[in-house]
């Protein structure tokens, strides 16, 4: 799948993925492969790029934020990021 | 004779000095002007994709879900927003944001303003210098946002005005800023920030079946201030940008300007020069003569 990252200041990041891990405001999860359209807020927390299945390709913290995910393409919006 | 010489010789000077103090100044804003640009295009698919979530979200439903936000009151209590620059040699660029917030509130807030309604939060030095002057209501919180241009600092200002907003301070909240065209030209517009208006609903064929988490009211809430932050950030660019253009194409002017002022300045130092050579031969001419006489 497709992942593009966002920040009001640049593009952080975009590229083909495995999947991304994601701090969801209730909790954590995965988007893979094929993933059902969805659109969710972010909380505080950790986001993790899954470049091949055992390798992280990076690695952000971020303050909040949103994703949404359609037709196998995952945008993530965030805002307050630090790499990792 | 000689000192009219010097004189000129001095004013050419001056006027040469100037003319690289504008060139660098052109210079410069050129530089800053394409970073201002590339600033705006960096943001705009952030921009758009917010908005795009938002619409989906709206569109995906039957039930209203626009929230507390986007409510309408009374217009009441007014918040104007301007955003100006720092600094000035800036062309008309300052003095037309001003001349523009004044004219919105004599057209169209006048009544609130005789009742003290009509408060000003100035983002930018040369702005608020001005306005304070004057009887407004001014407010310099978020004067220094140029100063630290950074989307943090920007929304800092975007939180308080949503916070005001909340606590029923105001009723209404506009910008006043300069929208980026191109280097040339800048237009000057009044924006309203809040409430935040009707999204629309888009119609067509039907969307893909979103998850949502949390639940949709919940998002938009998110949502709603994350936009108003942008909107604001996007302003302040624009505003960054616009000022960068309207000072290189001042300082154009003024290079020009100083070029045909050296021009004429030379004729007139070669018409002195050539007076004082012809003189002086006729002093040397008639003095020979009269002792060959």
């Amino acid at each position: 799948m497709t992942l593009e990252i966002l920040t009001p200041e640049k593009r952080l990041y975009s590229g083909d993925v495995y999947g991304v891990q994601l701090p969801g405001i209730d909790g954590k999860f995965e988007v893979l492969n094929r993933h059902a359209p969805l659109v969710s807020a972010l909380g505080k927390g950790n986001i993790k790029v899954i470049k091949d299945k055992n390798t992280t390709a990076a690695n952000f913290t971020i303050e909040s934020g949103f994703v949404e995910v359609l037709n196998n393409k995952a945008t993530v919006l965030v805002e307050g990021v630090t790499e990792v | 004779m000689s000192g009219q010489l010097k004189e000129v010789r001095n004013r050419i000077k001056s006027v040469q000095s100037t003319q690289q103090i504008t060139k660098a100044m052109k210079m410069v804003s050129a530089a800053k002007l394409r970073r201002a640009q590339d600033a705006i295009t960096q943001m705009r698919p952030y921009a758009q994709k917010l908005q795009e979530m938002l619409s989906n979200i709206v569109s995906s439903g039957d039930d209203d879900v626009s929230g507390s936000l986007a409510v309408e009151r009374g217009k009441e209590r007014i918040l104007l927003i301007v955003i100006t620059s720092d600094r000035g040699l800036a062309g008309g660029y300052n003095a037309n944001i001003v001349k523009l917030a004044k004219e919105t509130i004599s057209s169209r807030y006048s009544d609130q303003f005789k009742k003290g309604n009509v408060t000003i939060w100035n983002i930018g030095k040369k702005g608020f210098e001005s306005l304070s002057k004057q009887n407004y209501k001014t407010n310099a919180d978020f004067k220094d946002v140029f100063l630290n241009l950074h989307f943090e600092t920007v929304q800092a200002a975007s939180k308080a005005a949503v916070k005001a907003f909340e606590n029923k301070e105001f009723d209404v909240v506009e910008l006043i800023y300069s929208e980026f065209k191109n280097a040339a030209t800048q237009k000057f517009v009044v924006e309203r920030f809040l409430p935040i208006p009707k999204v629309e609903r888009k119609g067509g064929q039907k969307k893909a079946d979103f998850i949502f988490e949390p639940a949709k009211e919940q998002l938009v809430a998110e949502l709603m201030p994350k936009i108003l932050n942008t909107q604001l950030f996007k302003a302040v660019l624009d505003a960054h940008a616009s000022e960068h253009g309207a000072r290189m194409t001042a300082m154009d002017k003024a290079s020009e300007n100083a070029n045909e002022l050296l021009k004429t300045l030379k004729i007139s130092y070669n018409r002195a020069r050539q007076a004082a050579i012809t003189t002086e031969l006729t002093e040397i001419v008639s003095g020979a003569a009269a002792l060959n006489g």
